[in-house]
């Protein structure tokens, strides 16, 4: 960078740095692919899976691949994700 | 007791192979009797990174064959006494490397060495696999770089699930951050991952920092490991590395810009 172009970045008080842009992203990358290997998926979650969907189909007709189960470890918490796709012609379906 | 280290990265070109070369000198050259092995099948380098390609005459897969006895197949460092190069083979026949028969190597060397480096392939292919399914200790190589960093953390993820110490529920393969290319200046104006930045990342004890440097490439021309330059930050960075393999505590160095002076900044000096 010429010095002309870094006193500019400087009197525009300056975009983030780009180092802190990696390091932002690689954090957010990580935290996701770890949470997809090893020890992260325990053994209860596909029967948990199963018993949510057996809930739900009571009132619902969902499709069984419409509905995802996630585990994601955080540094001091875990998130249970549960994610439901709603037919889009429920009135029908009712 | 022998030790097997590792020195792996996922990412290609980070500077394993040099890592392996200088990291072997070093340990050689504070008297541990040390091999380096290059798991490289069908793209062997270590052999022209230590100066030793025209030596080659029997590989590993000659040795897991049985077409060639091991010490045999061992190349004698021709700097340093106490290192031996146990050279990969460059057929194209990956699978021969098979996990039994490294393992029987691997018993054999630890009966004469204190030391065997693995020198791993990039990947995480059968030859990444194979180098740290034995390993007590790793070397994971890693640039200020996103792609090298993830790659780092995909490859602890596979030491800590896929190595023989985790299937075996034995204490966990101890693991040893290694940047290398790394570039002060860049770091101190923003557009370079710090180590800070990158041992936050991937959370395991940092055992050194190798500065970007021109004397990599000379080594490599010549075939003689950095290390065994004068006083070049390369040299004095590897050093630092192996002191603290060996238990010293020595503070890091080559981290921080050079202060440049007002005129030399000015006109543009490197």
């Amino acid at each position: 960078m010429s010095m002309i172009a870094s006193l500019i970045d400087y009197l525009r008080g300056s975009e983030k740095k780009s180092a802190v842009v990696a390091k932002e992203r690689l954090q957010i990358i990580l935290a996701h692919e770890r949470a997809g290997r090893n020890a992260s998926a325990p053994d209860y979650l596909p029967a948990l899976q199963e018993e949510l969907l057996e809930v739900i189909a009571k009132y619902i007709h969902i499709d069984r691949s419409m509905m995802k189960v996630n585990l994601q470890h955080h540094e001091d918490y875990d998130v249970l994700e549960l994610n439901v796709t709603l037919p889009e012609n429920r009135k029908q379906d009712s | 007791m022998a030790k097997v280290i590792v020195v792996t990265s996922g990412k290609g070109g980070v500077g394993k192979t040099t890592t392996s070369a200088n990291f072997s000198t070093g340990l050689a050259m504070r008297g541990n009797k040390t091999v380096v092995i290059d798991f490289d099948v069908g793209l062997r380098n270590l052999d022209l990174i230590m100066g030793c390609e025209r030596r080659v005459v029997f590989d590993i897969i000659n040795v897991i064959n049985g077409d060639a006895a091991l010490k045999r197949a061992l190349i004698k460092d021709k700097h340093c006494d106490n290192l031996y190069v146990l050279p990969a083979s460059q057929t194209r026949d990956k699978d021969a490397l098979s996990l039994e028969g490294v393992g029987k190597i691997l018993d054999e060397l630890k009966e004469d060495f204190d030391c065997i480096v693995c020198d791993s392939p990039a990947g995480i292919e059968h030859g990444a696999f194979t180098a740290m399914y034995y390993a007590d200790e790793a070397l994971v190589v890693t640039n200020p770089e996103v792609s090298s960093v993830r790659d780092s953390d995909r490859i602890l993820g596979i030491l800590a699930a896929k190595s023989k110490r985790a299937v075996e529920g034995l204490e966990p393969v101890k693991e040893h951050l290694l940047v290398t290319r790394y570039d002060p200046k860049r770091v101190a104006s923003g557009e370079m991952l710090s180590v800070d930045d990158i041992q936050e990342i991937l959370r395991i004890p940092l055992i050194g920092v190798i500065p970007e440097s021109e004397a990599i490439l000379q080594s490599s021309n010549s075939g003689t490991p950095a290390i065994h330059t004068e006083k070049t930050d390369v040299a004095e960075a590897y050093k630092d590395v192996v002191a603290r393999f060996m238990g010293e505590d020595l503070p890091m160095r080559f981290t921080t810009a050079e202060k440049q002076s007002f005129l030399k900044r000015l006109f543009g000096g490197r």
